[in-house]
Parts: C-alpha cells; sequence; structure tokens
C-alpha cells in the first residue's frame, strides 16, 4: 500500500497525534534508518509533540445531554 | 391527723435507697436495656455542654431522654421539635431528679426502620442472587474519553463531578441523561436513563450519583430496578450516592462505588491531564534524545569511514608507487651499469682479439706487407721487373720499384 501524505497535525485529535508520536518514537528508537528519514521523523514527532501540548492546553470538557434518542449541547443553569 | 400504727411493717426507705432500687431494678431489665422508641421531639434544648436533652411523647405519655455529647456528635440530622423518631438507647434514672429517662445512642427519623427492614430483605435476596458479586465486577478504564452520568441535571452533584471532570481530564466528553434522583418517579426514570446511555451514547463508563439526603431521599437507589438496571448496564458503572456513610443496594450491584459524587467523577479519571503532561514531556525528551544518539551514530560512523578512506586512499597508494618507482630504478640502473659494464667488457676482448688478429700487430715484429695497386703481395709471381710497390711497415708506407729478380 502507498503510503499517503500524512495527515497535517492540526487536523489531528490527541489521540491520534499522541498515537502517532508514539510510532515515530519506537520508531527512532530502534534506529537504523537513513538520515534523511530520521530527520522527517523527528520533525514530524516535533510538530505532533507541539499539536498535543496545545490540545491539552485549550481543552474544554464537551457536554452533551440525551433528550429521548438524540444529543444536545447541554448548558447548565446556574 | 392520721394515727400510724405502731407496729407497721412496712419496709423503710429513704429516698435515695428507693431510687437507687429503681434503678438497679430497670437496669436490670434487658428488655429495657436496648430498645427503640418512636415518639415525637418536644422540648429539645441542646446546652453548651453539646448534650441534647428532649421528651419524645405520644397521644397518651411522654418521655424523658437525653443524648451525650459523643453520640450527639455522631448525628445524620439535626433533631427539631415536632420531629417523628425513633430513638435507640437504654431506660434509667437520673437519681437527683428522681426522673427515669430513655439514655439516646442514636436517633433515626420515623419510618427509617421500616425501610431498613426492606433494604436488608432486598439485599440478602438480591445478594443471594448474585448480583454484587466482586467476580461480576468490571474494571473501569484508566483514562475514558467518552464518560456517561444519569443524575439530575439540577442537583448541585452534577456540578460537581463536571467540575472535578474538567479540572482533570478536559479532553473527555460527557454525556448526561438526566433523571430524577428522588421520588415516587425515580426509579423507572434511573433505568430508562442507564439503558438509554448506554444505547446512544456508548459511553466507555457511566457514573450514577445524586448529592446527599436523607434515607427516603436516597432510596431510588435501593429499588430494585434501579440496581438491575445497573448490573445490566454495558458500560461499568461507578456509584456515588450521597455521602461517605450512606451505602445504598445500587452501590452494592456498581462496578465501582465512590462515596460521593466528585469521588466518582475523579475514579473515572485515574489519568488525568498532568499525567497526560508529564507523558508528552518524557516523550519529547526520548524524540530529543533518539536524534542525539542518532546523530552520535552517524558521525561515529563517518569517523569509522574517514579513517578507513585514509588507509585506502589513493594518495598513500601514489606514495607507495613513488617508493616502488624508486627502488625500480635504483634496481634498473644498477643492472643498466652492469650490462654495460659486461658490454664493455666484451668489447675490450673483442678489441684484444683483433688486435692479435690484426696484421699490423705483424708488423710491429718486424714484418712488412706490401701491396700492388692495392692488392696484397704474397706470391712471386704477382710482380715483374719495374712494377711499383707499396710497402707498409710499423710506422709507416713508403713506395718501392721491383728492381730484380733476386
Amino acid at each position: 500500500m502507498v503510503k499517503n501524505e500524512p495527515k497535517p497535525v492540526e487536523a489531528l485529535t490527541y489521540e491520534e497525534a499522541f498515537v502517532e508520536l508514539e510510532t515515530i518514537v519506537a520508531g527512532l528508537e530502534s534506529g537504523e534508518r537513513p538520515l534523511e528519514e530520521s530527520m522527517m521523523l523527528f520533525e514530524r514527532g516535533q510538530a505532533l509533540t507541539k499539536r498535543c501540548a496545545e490540545l491539552l492546553d485549550k481543552a474544554e470538557l464537551k457536554v452533551q445531554a440525551l433528550a429521548g434518542e438524540s444529543l444536545a449541547d447541554f448548558k447548565e443553569n446556574q | 391527723m392520721e394515727q400510724l400504727a405502731l407496729f407497721d411493717a412496712s419496709p423503710r426507705w429513704t429516698v435515695t435507697g428507693l431510687t437507687r432500687h429503681l434503678r438497679l431494678l430497670l437496669e436490670a431489665d434487658p428488655d429495657l436495656q436496648d430498645i427503640w422508641v418512636q415518639g415525637e421531639i418536644s422540648n429539645l434544648s441542646r446546652p453548651a455542654s453539646g448534650h441534647i436533652y428532649f421528651t419524645l411523647k405520644d397521644s397518651g405519655a411522654s418521655l424523658r431522654c437525653v443524648m451525650w455529647k459523643t453520640e450527639a456528635a455522631r448525628l445524620r440530622f439535626a433533631p427539631q421539635d415536632g420531629m417523628a423518631i425513633e430513638a435507640h438507647g437504654s431506660l434509667g434514672i437520673y437519681e437527683v431528679a428522681g426522673q427515669y429517662q430513655l439514655y439516646a445512642d442514636s436517633l433515626r427519623p420515623l419510618g427509617e426502620g421500616a425501610l431498613y427492614q426492606e433494604f436488608l430483605r432486598l439485599k440478602a435476596l438480591l445478594e443471594a442472587e448474585g448480583l454484587f458479586d466482586a467476580a461480576r465486577k468490571r474494571p473501569i478504564p484508566a483514562s475514558p474519553r467518552r464518560i456517561g452520568i444519569v443524575t439530575s441535571p439540577t442537583g448541585a452533584a452534577l456540578r460537581d463531578m463536571l467540575n472535578t471532570l474538567q479540572r482533570r481530564m478536559p479532553l473527555a466528553e460527557v454525556t448526561l441523561a438526566p433523571a430524577p434522583v428522588q421520588g415516587d418517579e425515580a426509579p423507572l426514570a434511573l433505568v430508562a436513563a442507564l439503558r438509554s446511555l448506554n444505547r446512544v451514547a456508548a459511553p466507555e463508563v457511566i457514573l450514577l450519583a445524586r448529592g446527599g439526603g436523607s434515607i427516603e431521599d436516597l432510596w431510588a437507589f435501593n429499588d430494585e430496578r434501579v440496581v438491575r438496571a445497573v448490573t445490566e448496564s454495558q458500560a461499568p458503572v461507578i456509584t456515588g450516592v450521597g455521602h461517605e456513610t450512606d451505602f445504598t443496594l445500587a452501590d452494592f450491584a456498581a462496578d465501582l462505588r465512590a462515596p460521593t459524587p466528585t469521588a466518582a467523577a475523579e475514579l473515572a479519571t485515574a489519568i488525568t491531564v498532568l499525567d497526560l503532561r508529564q507523558t508528552l514531556i518524557e516523550m519529547a525528551q526520548i524524540l530529543t534524545g533518539s536524534m542525539g544518539t542518532f546523530f552520535e551514530r552517524q558521525h561515529n560512523l563517518l569517523e569509522g569511514f574517514q579513517s578507513g578512506l585514509r588507509f585506502y586512499s589513493p594518495i598513500r597508494r601514489v606514495q607507495t608507487e613513488r617508493q616502488r618507482v624508486d627502488e625500480l630504478s635504483r634496481r634498473g640502473n644498477a643492472a643498466q651499469a652492469y650490462r654495460l659494464e659486461l658490454a664493455a667488457e666484451r668489447l675490450m676482448g673483442l678489441e684484444n682479439r683483433l688486435t692479435a688478429l690484426s696484421p699490423l700487430a705483424v708488423l710491429q715484429r718486424g714484418y712488412a706487407v706490401v701491396t700492388k695497386n692495392k692488392q696484397v703481395v704474397v706470391s712471386r709471381s704477382q710482380v715483374q721487373v719495374g712494377d711499383a710497390l707499396r710497402v707498409r711497415l710499423r710506422d709507416g708506407e713508403f713506395d718501392a720499384r721491383v728492381s730484380g729478380d733476386g
């Protein structure tokens, strides 16, 4: 299978970004890659780290309420 | 004035003696030492000592009651005048006042006793059915992203849980299945909320919660239908009902019981955003470190190549070749000289031989060569008188003429 261009990090969810980061780190740790590929992985890894940190920084609990069989955004009426 | 009988046989008592006797009688009666008494509170007072004094009464009688400070501190509700309660304790006499009274050690609102009996009956039944077995309990995911909540949409419990979740794991997505948590309609509403929450949102864990209240307030969580719905939930259920000291049957059936709604939200977020940050920092370090290692390894490889290159370098080869050429040329020269010498020697030999063969050598010894018209005269017949001859001697030539025939 031809590997597609990786998604831009901005489009990734925290889980997606983190899983990819884990893979890259494991791959770099095992070594034995050409320099160019290692550099690309490293840069991607850095971008993913940044993306994860941003997502953690601005994360806000998403709350929905069940209304019958459907979901609607929930606002606490305090 | 009434005449006292002289020899009255009736026993004589002092007030103290009589009162003590009565006290011992009461205290010796096991039926009066561990009792529940039901009535309505009146004349309640709680002086600075912290002890509580009140009277329990019903339509026909009243009973003085006292509750010492240590027991009073354990009350889950504030007793008030007019409140119908059951008081547990032992009967005794306060001798100074000549007052018999109940020394109460616990109080509960009236009706709780009957509820408690029902609670015990149902608990035994469901327990026998295995609904509370430890083996049934499912593990709670450490970091669920989809969290379901079943509670009242207006209660403090919901606010507490949402605040806790926001603080600990803001990446989570919460689905609330609102339901009344007390009252007659509560059990069926809770059952429906649990079911539709599982069906519609498929959460990884469900928090079933409500804030503190009286045992009647919490009663829906002892309802058999609610208990069964908890055990039937696809997602594991964490209960957080009432306070630390409240245990409901839903708690027993739950996969995990939390003492409060806030604690339930905490137990659902074992891994917090702080943990994620820490992991991320470690990953970044490993990433940078692995790149450092990579460069170091490449550097070492390059150094290896470099010394290899130096070893096999053409410069070195050239130097080697030059040396060889030098040596060869040295050897070549020698050979050449030898050859020349040899040639020179051969030449000399030839020369000597030539010299030896030369007629000139004969001339040295005094012979002469006679030629006539450049022909060497070797025979008498070659000449006649008068012929011009040429004579060659060791050191020169001269002309001669044949003058006779000898």
